[in-house]
């Protein structure tokens, strides 16, 4: 195809990402290196007779207004709003890591930090729901695999449904089922034998009914693509691996999961990027108190009456680098295709 | 089929049929449970005394004479007004869907076609692209969207969803249009078509089920929306999932959970219909990638 021929046909669709995805990505990074400006104060000193003279500080709306429309991105703070207590916290970690001696003290004081304890966040969800998500979603697949033909239909069409669902919606039905006067929070108590148990009020406990939301919404995408694989799985080698004698379980762990292997990688790829997302489920538990990920840190700066563009827009940009990080083996293995390929 | 040798112990099955069978009820059950629990009355639904209520409907035989009631329906649909943000949710899809298939077939297209380095730069951009959360786009949103005055209405949100769109579109029609042979469009351009005339007299009528099954995902990406809805679009233009949200903050302390249990399970059975008639693109979808590699 030659190079006008693909401009034409390419243009639509990249001016709709190079206007709505790459200018906002440029837009947020010059955000977060400006702050807004601060009001700028009057001293008026009143002076009446008899009882004395009081300074008053009051704000100069007229010059405020003059300043922001002056500079309307506000004050250049260069990497200021990187380093402050609500992201990276350089001073503060500084400090705790000259007064504590032990490396427990000084973790549980960087736990106080609120970006840092978004960031313990997002990784522990990540890195335990993908391996959870991958090994559920298997056993799931080769379970379904030796049913009756017209029961698979059916129960790939109820295992579709947890993934399908809105996110917000499938954590809140599961939370209105874990709440302490639901059905399995009934139960919990129950299980618990103390009357007062509520799953809400712990932090350890949040986390888990999060991570199991996790597990629950994404095992059917990893046990609708192994099931996909199993379809394909060469019988002979199979057969070649009985004769020589190998039991049920070798016959998995040396023929089933090698022949599933490409797939193992590209659940996990996928997951690890939809994980390190993970936004809705902390909505929908309304788990901020306990658990805050990157996105709802973002999301909670947005919203509300004061909207702080900069915090917001410096916790996006080291997300961004996050999610390039997490990417880049993706990137380097689509490169060696993309080679192989021509 | 399975041989005598490849059946399984009949330990093994049981084992297995449980599992199933358990994994069944943890998918099925939440959606039925709720479903069932959203036409009794809140003391039901969240009992506190005996937790047989939510299945026996004690108290909304109590209250209107049979254990099942509407009024939570009621509630979001005429109350609230549920019923505005489902029509905005379906305009928000329908034109999410259009656009965002339309450009994204031509792009698709171009890149399965053109074996240039930058096809490979543009995929790996459209990569990176699918893997950052929305939310991280959105204060790059508002400060021009305020200034030029067009935040809050649907159109706005449209284009951001089409555009949201794009990456995974562009991906899963570029390797749908690789496996349509390069010969079939290459003839129609030695009979004398120029690049478009080909596309749209051979390619178009070939390339239904690739584009059906991405308009699906598209379909799904914008209904499931919630970090883009919620921060782009103002109280009375609210689509299903962000009003759903703000629910939860306005009756929860009028004590109408109710209406928010019914609104999601009005927002669940469009869903629930999609599985049903397009399982089989769903799960084609799914796969696509992965087979692929």
């Amino acid at each position: 195809m030659r190079h006008k021929t693909f401009l034409w046909f390419f243009l639509p669709t990249g001016l709709a990402m190079l206007l709505f995805i790459a200018m906002p990505i440029v837009s947020v990074v010059i955000q977060s290196i400006f702050a807004p400006h601060p009001a700028v104060l009057l001293e008026v000193e009143n002076c009446t007779p008899l009882i004395g003279c009081t300074t008053e500080t009051t704000i100069d709306q007229q010059a405020t207004a003059a300043l922001r429309e002056a500079q309307p991105l506000g004050r250049f703070v260069g990497l200021g709003i990187y380093f402050d207590r609500g992201h990276l916290a350089i001073q503060e970690i500084s400090q705790m890591w000259a007064a504590n001696e032990s490396w427990g003290g000084f973790f549980s004081d960087l736990s106080n930090l609120p970006f840092y304890r978004a960031m313990a966040f997002t990784l522990t969800f990540t890195f335990i729901v993908t391996p959870l998500t991958i090994l559920l979603g298997l056993v799931i697949a080769l379970a379904v695999n030796s049913l009756h033909r017209h029961l698979k239909g059916l129960m790939i069409f109820f295992s579709l449904l947890p993934m399908i669902v809105t996110p917000l919606i499938g954590s809140l039905i599961l939370f209105w089922m874990i709440d302490s006067r639901g059905v399995i929070g009934n139960a919990l108590v129950y299980l618990a034998g103390d009357p007062n148990f509520s799953l809400k009020a712990s932090t350890g406990l949040m986390w888990v009914a999060l991570m199991v939301y996790g597990v629950w919404s994404s095992a059917p995408f990893a046990f609708v693509v192994f099931y996909a694989g199993l379809q394909t799985l060469p019988q002979d080698q199979i057969e070649a691996a009985q004769i020589d004698g190998a039991t049920r379980w070798q016959q998995v762990k040396f023929v089933v999961v090698p022949h599933l292997m490409p797939l193992v990688t590209f659940v996990a790829l996928i997951q690890l990027m939809d994980n390190f997302k993970v936004f809705e489920p902390i909505i929908g538990f309304s788990a901020q108190a306990h658990a805050q990920s990157l996105s709802t840190f973002i999301f909670d700066d947005l919203g509300g009456e004061t909207r702080q563009l900069s915090s917001a827009a410096a916790t996006s940009v080291m997300t961004i680098i996050g999610v390039a990080i997490l990417l880049s083996p993706v990137l380097v293995r689509t490169w060696r295709d993309f080679k192989g390929a021509r | 089929m399975a041989s005598r040798a490849q059946r399984m112990p009949t330990s093994l099955r049981i084992a297995s049929s449980l599992f199933v069978l358990l994994w069944f009820v943890l998918a099925a059950f939440p959606f039925l449970w709720t479903v069932w629990g959203s036409f009794k009355v809140e003391l039901d639904f969240f009992s506190i005394a005996d937790w047989t209520n939510a299945l026996t409907g004690a108290r909304t035989e109590a209250v209107y004479g049979s254990p099942f009631t509407t009024t939570g329906y009621e509630g979001a649909w005429i109350q609230e007004e549920f019923w505005r943000n489902v029509l905005n949710t379906g305009i928000v899809c329908f034109f999410v869907v259009t656009i965002s298939l339309t450009i994204g077939t031509l792009g698709g297209y171009a890149l399965s076609r053109s074996s240039y380095n930058y096809t490979f730069w543009l995929l790996i951009t459209a990569l990176i692209f699918r893997a950052m959360p929305p939310i991280t786009l959105v204060s790059g949103y508002l400060l021009p969207f305020f200034e030029w005055n067009i935040w809050g209405i649907l159109p706005t949100t449209i284009i951001v969803l089409v555009a949201i769109n794009q990456p995974f579109t562009l991906w899963m029609l570029h390797s749908f249009f690789k496996n349509i042979p390069s010969e079939l469009d290459e003839s129609a351009k030695v009979d004398g078509c120029n690049q478009f005339q080909a596309f749209r007299r051979v390619i178009i009528p070939v390339m239904w089920p690739g584009v059906i099954t991405t308009g699906l995902f598209s379909f799904l990406l914008a209904y499931n929306d919630f970090a883009v809805g919620a921060m782009l679009l103002s109280e009375s233009n609210r689509t299903m999932v962000p009003a759903i949200a703000a629910f939860l903050g306005t009756t929860q302390t009028e004590g109408n959970v109710m209406f928010a249990v019914a609104a999601v399970v009005s927002a669940t059975v469009p869903l629930f219909i999609l599985v049903m008639f397009f399982q089989r693109q769903i799960v084609g979808g799914l796969t696509a990638g992965a087979v692929k590699g």
